[in-house]
């Protein structure tokens, strides 16, 4: 139901404003400190004085462990690797969780490149939203490069829910 | 012709018969002869040095691009090719080629080998899917594949002898380093330390590829091959377990220390030398302990390989700061005595001096007067004096320390310095970056990055380089000239008998320098960045100086994006150079000679 709805809303966004990003979400509600777009699509939330919500901030420091590695700093890609603040104009919510669960694999005449599988990953799978919110906020250039200064405090349900998560 | 052929193999089996001595005596003399290149470190001694000077600082500034080739593939080019006679040999990164190349045939392509690996290997490869190259010995090529195959290929004919597997892709253990070829055996070491691999070096029986010993960097003594009374850490014998008692739990098993440097030996003292890398996590609060033989420079026998002197520099690692760097053995004066020594340059941003037959901690010194994490080495525990301000165990978890320097890339990495015994001076590659480093809880997924820590880069405090090219006096541990450099210096130096010495840089130079004043004489932009080590042969009665170009590695992931300024926050810019407006991809050996 919520694909469909997802789709939907893609769609109508996709009818209604053809020369704007099709993927941009704006903070419509939030729940323990975690926001979401109109298509209920998790998303970022940055206040005037530039403070940032708590999984923007966690999405910088999991892609700063787990991603950049390969994807370069601040999600601008590498010689390795492209550049996810591009990707993530076109990739949508279910499409980025898909690539990084499942992996993806390019196989070119010069070079063959192979985004490997997340699904096992405990580190990643447990911060999947922190991460994309982080980039999201990214792409959309609502923030820039480097770490963000300032942010809000991890809820307690957030911490309870990150802690069983890693307990696996 | 037939005939011909049976008389070859027959001489080749003489050679062989002679004993497990043999490949040893015939590497020894074949890296006398300066005309081939017949060791990816230039010998067995790593000194990367050419008493060729046909090639000198007089007419160096004249020096033409003759030919070159492409390799086909992308990806950071690491390593060197090898010279035997007419024969040239370039290795790639994956899917790992291998071409021979006919000098004397206009450089046609005598025979290509390229093996089929799963392409699941190359997200398990940290930092680029780079190689270091090839080896030679007994008839042989040795190619250290990145999923960790060994094989052993013809040079003739590129037919595969015999081949074995080290270890497993499926858990992060991957091949970057080259295979250093001792006696009768060869000598290969491990990747994955940041994928929770615990690190060992193994020799295998050249003849046929069956494994002679393993020696892991951690665990019980039986895995580490120590002798608890006779094995020692700065003179004293290191006692029972001591891989596995300065760790908590079972941590050690998933403990890192992998060797993915270069090795060398010394025929006179029998002994090996190589180092292992950082202890995992990069979260230093997991792991409380010394968490030894992590960062830790190992002289290990190479027939049994058993360790004779372990020391550790980098106690409970918390910067990434892997102790793989070569480790250069020079007879140097030191206190009006003539010592055996080798020369290491830690990513920790120390020169080290030791005595390599007993392990003596002789010289311990910046090399970059920005290293802050330690104020200096205890001489008598060698132990580094680290600065609570930068320490990110001190800081804890979850805690952003700011302003370490060096970055976890190190003051250098793996891209090796030469050794030039005329001016007995070390000329060293080396990176001028800093970090910020917070570390915080991860669990551990076989075959999954085990990281642990956000850091951020940016070039030392008071200048917008991050490199420097040093010229290094051993004996006091005092830099003697340094040239600045605007990206970190990622590729092997090269010093020569004509008072010149060679290293390429990030954008693609290639340039030579007075091997006394550090005087730039001559740079050529080759078309892609340089992280590939310079090498020099002669064919046709003339000297070559041969470089791979090909962007990638560490150095082109953290940089290409350009720098940002430190803890800046909201807004920052890339206020440095990136390296993605000065070079991009591609893989191309460039070869230099004389008009």
């Amino acid at each position: 139901m919520k694909k469909f709805a997802t789709l939907f809303a893609a769609l109508a966004v996709l009818i209604v404003m053809p020369s704007q990003q099709s993927l941009s979400g704006e903070a419509v509600t939030s729940e323990e400190g975690k926001h979401f777009d109109a298509d209920e699509t998790p998303t970022y939330k940055i206040d005037e004085d530039g403070t940032v919500d708590w999984f923007t901030y966690s999405g910088f420091r999991r892609y700063h462990s787990e991603c950049h590695v390969c994807h370069g700093p601040d999600g601008l890609g590498s010689t390795f690797a492209p550049p996810i603040v591009d990707s993530l104009k076109t990739l949508s919510y279910d499409d980025f969780n898909d690539v990084v669960v499942n992996g993806r694999e390019k196989v070119g005449a010069s070079e063959t490149s192979k985004m490997p599988a997340f699904g096992i990953n405990l580190n990643v799978m447990c911060f999947l939203d922190d991460i994309y919110i982080y980039l999201k906020a990214r792409s959309d250039e609502a923030i820039g490069r480097g770490r963000p200064a300032k942010k809000h405090r991890k809820t307690e349900v957030t911490r309870t829910n990150e802690i069983e998560c890693m307990e696996g | 012709m037939k005939k011909l052929l049976i008389a070859t193999c027959v001489a080749a089996a003489a050679v062989m018969s002679a004993g497990p001595v043999a490949a040893n005596d015939e590497l020894l003399v074949m890296e006398q002869n300066p005309a081939d290149w017949v060791s990816p470190t230039g010998n067995y001694a790593n000194h990367r040095y050419s008493g060729l000077a046909q090639i000198n600082a007089d007419n160096v500034g004249d020096l033409k691009v003759d030919w070159t080739f492409s390799t086909g593939v992308l990806r950071g080019h690491e390593g060197a090719p090898l010279v035997i006679g007419n024969m040239m040999y370039v290795h790639t990164p994956f899917p790992n080629k291998v071409y021979a190349l006919d000098m004397d045939q206009d450089g046609a392509i005598v025979w290509r080998y390229e093996p089929k690996q799963d392409p699941d290997t190359i997200p398990v490869m940290c930092c680029d899917t780079v190689n270091r190259g090839l080896a030679y010995g007994d008839g042989k090529l040795f190619l250290h594949q990145a999923d960790t195959t060994v094989v052993a290929l013809n040079p003739a004919t590129g037919e595969v002898v015999w081949k074995v597997q080290n270890g497993d892709a499926k858990i992060g253990e991957t091949g970057t380093s080259a295979v250093m070829v001792v006696k009768d055996k060869i000598i290969v070491g491990i990747s994955g330390g940041e994928f929770g691999v615990r690190g060992s070096i193994t020799a295998y029986n050249m003849k046929d590829g069956s494994l002679a010993w393993r020696g892991y960097s951690m665990g019980p003594d039986s895995d580490t091959l120590m002798d608890p009374e006779k094995t020692t850490h700065l003179g004293t014998p290191v006692g029972a377990d001591s891989g596995t008692n300065t760790w908590e739990g079972d941590q050690w098993k998933i403990g890192g220390g992998t060797t993915w440097g270069w090795y060398s030996y010394d025929p006179e003292l029998d002994l090996i030398y190589y180092g292992t890398g950082n202890p995992s996590t990069w979260n230093p609060t997991q792991r409380p302990g010394d968490n030894r033989w992590s960062m830790t420079i190992f002289a290990r026998n190479p027939d049994t390989g058993m360790a004779k002197w372990v020391y550790q520099m980098t106690p409970h690692d918390e910067w990434d700061f892997d102790g793989v760097n070569e480790m250069i053995l020079a007879e140097l004066e030191i206190g009006g005595k003539m010592r055996k020594t080798l020369v290491h340059f830690d990513r920790n941003g120390f020169g080290y001096t030791l005595d390599r037959e007993t392990g003596e901690l002789l010289v311990a010194e910046k090399f970059d007067p920005a290293v802050n994490w330690a104020t200096h080495v205890d001489m008598k525990t060698g132990r580094p004096q680290v600065v609570d301000r930068y320490s990110t165990r001190h800081q804890g978890e979850d805690v952003n320390t700011t302003n370490i320097c060096p970055a976890a890339l190190g003051t250098k990495d793996q891209q090796p310095a030469a050794f030039s015994p005329k001016t007995k001076l070390f000329y060293v590659p080396t990176n001028h970056v800093c970090m910020d480093y917070e570390p915080f809880r991860v669990s551990y997924t076989a075959g999954q990055p085990y990281v642990g820590a956000t850091l951020a880069m940016y070039p030392a405090p008071g200048g917008t380089h991050m490199g420097n090219f040093i010229a290094w006096d051993a004996t006091e541990g005092k830099i003697v000239w340094s040239n600045p450099e605007r990206f970190s210096v990622w590729s092997g130096a090269l010093a020569t008998a004509g008072d010149i010495v060679f290293y390429g840089t990030l954008e693609g130079h290639l340039k030579a320098v007075d091997a006394t004043s550090g005087q730039e004489l001559y740079s050529f932009k080759t078309p892609s960045g340089i992280i590939g080590n310079v090498m020099t042969f002669m064919h046709g009665g003339k000297q070559k100086i041969a470089v791979l170009s090909g962007i990638g590695g560490w150095a082109g992931i953290g940089l290409a994006a350009g720098l940002t300024e430190p803890s800046d926050g909201l807004g920052a810019v890339g206020g440095y150079a990136a390296l993605s407006n000065y070079t991009a991809l591609g893989g191309q050996l460039t070869v230099f000679t004389l008009p």
